[in-house]
């Protein structure tokens, strides 16, 4: 089943390849301007302020390139995983063209899934180069920053995914981005610690997946904070929440397309 | 894959349905079927809007599942081989899932893949595809701006990318011009001369007619009649009919006095339909009698006329 799955592939490459060069483009410069902006500019004033303590003795820029990292992949995770599978269930409706061939609704969902890893996978390596360009990666086990921050994509696009095989129209969608998405970016340790959270908010922020795999990515970078325990324990919890959606996704797609 | 041989030794149904049921929540869509459908046979099912002839369709396609009686397609059994079986239809829907962003072209290799072509074949059977539907010369053009005959056309190409056994088309020429009806009619009758069966929904009785060797007459779910073109309009109506119009108003008074003119006598808002045996003949008594249609039309029965019989409703409205 699993080759099966992969026919779909060339579809969306062929998709893609129709607009790679705006997409490619604008991979590469959000993480240079947001690590200038954000970091150098912006962590300057933080740096200045003294709040190393906060961040762990870190540079501002050092402490937020991984958490961002973690988080971009989260968002890019969450554009994968909503416009395109309205794209397949109700706009263009090309899940229904694939389900008429031997493709099944689960092999539908498992194909367009590879698909979706490769575009988190592309924009968390331009990110990590861009990291890499600026100086923040600290530690030999910088390079294990890439697979969590792609496990952290993952870990997000198989519940969006199970969500929106379910929606009629996009109204859901934009719900979820302004309640969903756009707090967990800013919340959920990307930009500060979350001990600065009132406790209650802390909570929230600790059951998040984004948390787990900012964690992940910062200890990686940053080769401090982290124990095998501690990054097995995230590990596994993104791996769950990945798990979990993959199992809800492939019965939103049977619900969606086989009525 | 060989088909078994039936006990009796004739070919078995390649698609063959009983008491087929679809029901969405307490809705009966389709209300327990039969009907089979022979190797190499062009089979029509006729009959207005929400008929139940798309549900039917998609359970035949394997994309939606049966919820009552049984269905065999190619042998098969769409709950445990719909995969085995979708490789060898070819599918044209009702609504076009094309991919509008696309080329033509594209849109031919992809499908291809899903079907686990290799890329060659796929090129090879582009070209011929796109010749027979004459869509050759747009090959690179994007499908988008495409009349809607056109990506129709190109719907008909896409499902023949497998060259399946069986081709279902879900009302394959609604909206389309006459010119560009007749064209896809004369493709499709090749396809059937080439071996493949043909199963086609519709509501126009000239489609059926023209392209189906057996049709049923499907009404709210239910099949109403069933047999070849011809046989339906002998058995449920007459060999001629004829239509008249009255001026506004007068209509009601003239249908006590076609009594006895004709066979059956249809009152349809706009005009009166007589069905008889000679057509002339009949009008010739109308006028005989003193009425004066504002305009007369003597014609073959269709199964439009089947239709009209069977269900009191005429098909397209
Ligand atoms: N997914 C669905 N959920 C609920 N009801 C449905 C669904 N699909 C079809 N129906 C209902 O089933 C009935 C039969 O629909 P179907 O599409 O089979 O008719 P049809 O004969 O193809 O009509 P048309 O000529 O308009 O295409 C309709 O009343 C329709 O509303
Ligand atoms: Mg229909």
């Amino acid at each position: 089943m699993g080759s099966i799955a992969l026919r779909s592939l060339d579809y969306w490459l062929i998709r893609y390849r129709r607009t790679w060069r705006g997409s490619a483009a604008s991979t590469v410069l959000t993480p240079v301007l947001f690590l200038a902006a954000m970091g150098v500019g912006l962590g300057s004033l933080v740096d200045r302020s003294g709040s190393a303590g906060n961040l762990g003795g870190v540079s501002y820029l050092a402490f937020l390139a991984p958490g961002v990292l973690a988080a971009t992949a989260m968002q890019t995770a969450a554009g994968e995983a909503t416009y395109p599978v309205l794209t397949g269930t109700r706009w263009v409706r090309t899940y229904h063209a694939m389900i008429a061939t031997p493709l099944s609704a689960a092999e539908v969902f498992t194909g367009h899934l590879v698909w979706m890893v490769v575009r988190v996978a592309m924009t968390c390596l331009a990110f990590v180069a861009a990291m890499a360009a600026f100086g923040t990666l600290h530690s030999a086990w910088a390079p294990l920053a890439l697979p969590a921050a792609i496990l952290t994509g993952l870990a997000h696009l198989t519940p969006v995914a199970a969500f929106s095989a379910r929606l009629r129209n996009d109204a859901g969608l934009a719900a979820l981005f302004r309640f969903g998405i756009m707090p967990m970016f800013l919340f959920s340790g990307a930009f500060f610690p979350v001990s600065q959270l009132p406790a209650l908010l802390r909570a929230v922020a600790y059951g998040t997946p984004v948390w787990h795999g900012v964690a992940l990515c910062r200890g990686f970078t940053l080769g401090q904070g982290l124990t095998v325990g501690s990054a097995l324990l995230h590990a596994g919890y993104l791996t769950g929440w990945s798990a979990v959606g993959f199992v809800l996704a492939r019965r939103s797609y049977q619900r969606a397309l086989v009525r | 894959m060989p088909v078994p041989e039936a006990p009796d030794g004739g070919a078995p149904p390649y698609i063959s349905a009983r008491g087929l049921t679809k029901r969405f929540g307490d809705f009966v869509a389709v209300a327990g079927i039969d009907f089979d459908v022979a190797r190499g046979e062009a089979f029509g099912f006729l009959g207005p809007n929400g008929a139940g002839k798309s549900s039917t369709m998609r359970m035949i396609g394997c994309v939606s599942p049966v919820t009552g009686g049984t269905l065999r397609v190619l042998g098969l059994d769409p709950v445990t081989d719909g995969a085995r079986i979708r490789a060898r239809l070819g599918v044209v829907p009702q609504e076009d899932t094309l991919d509008l962003e696309l080329s033509v072209a594209e849109n031919l290799y992809i499908y291809g893949r899903y079907f686990g072509l290799p890329r060659r074949v796929i090129r090879e059977r582009t070209a011929e595809l796109l010749e027979f539907v004459q869509l050759a010369e747009r090959a690179n053009d994007l499908v988008e701006p495409l009349s809607g005959g056109m990506k129709r056309r190109l719907t008909i190409a896409r499902s023949l990318i497998n060259e399946p056994d069986v081709l279902l088309l879900d009302e394959p020429t609604t909206g389309l011009d006459p010119q560009a009806r007749h064209a896809l009619w004369d493709r499709l009758f090749r396809l059937k001369q080439q071996g493949v069966t043909l199963v086609l929904t519709t509501h126009y009785m000239d489609e059926a007619e023209q392209l189906c060797d057996r049709l049923v007459v499907m009404d709210k779910g239910a099949i109403a009649a069933e047999g070849s073109p011809r046989q339906l309009i002998d058995a449920y109506s007459t060999r001629e009919v004829v239509e008249l119009r009255f001026g506004e108003g007068e209509q009601q008074d003239v249908s006590g006095k076609v009594d006895g003119l004709a066979e059956r006598v249809e009152v349809l808002p706009d005009r009166l339909l007589l069905y008889v045996a000679n057509g002339d003949a009949t009008l010739a008594e109308v006028h005989a009698r003193g009425l004066a249609p504002s305009s007369a039309l003597v014609r073959r029965s269709t199964l439009e006329d089947v239709f009209l019989r069977l269900t009191g409703r005429t098909l397209v409205d």
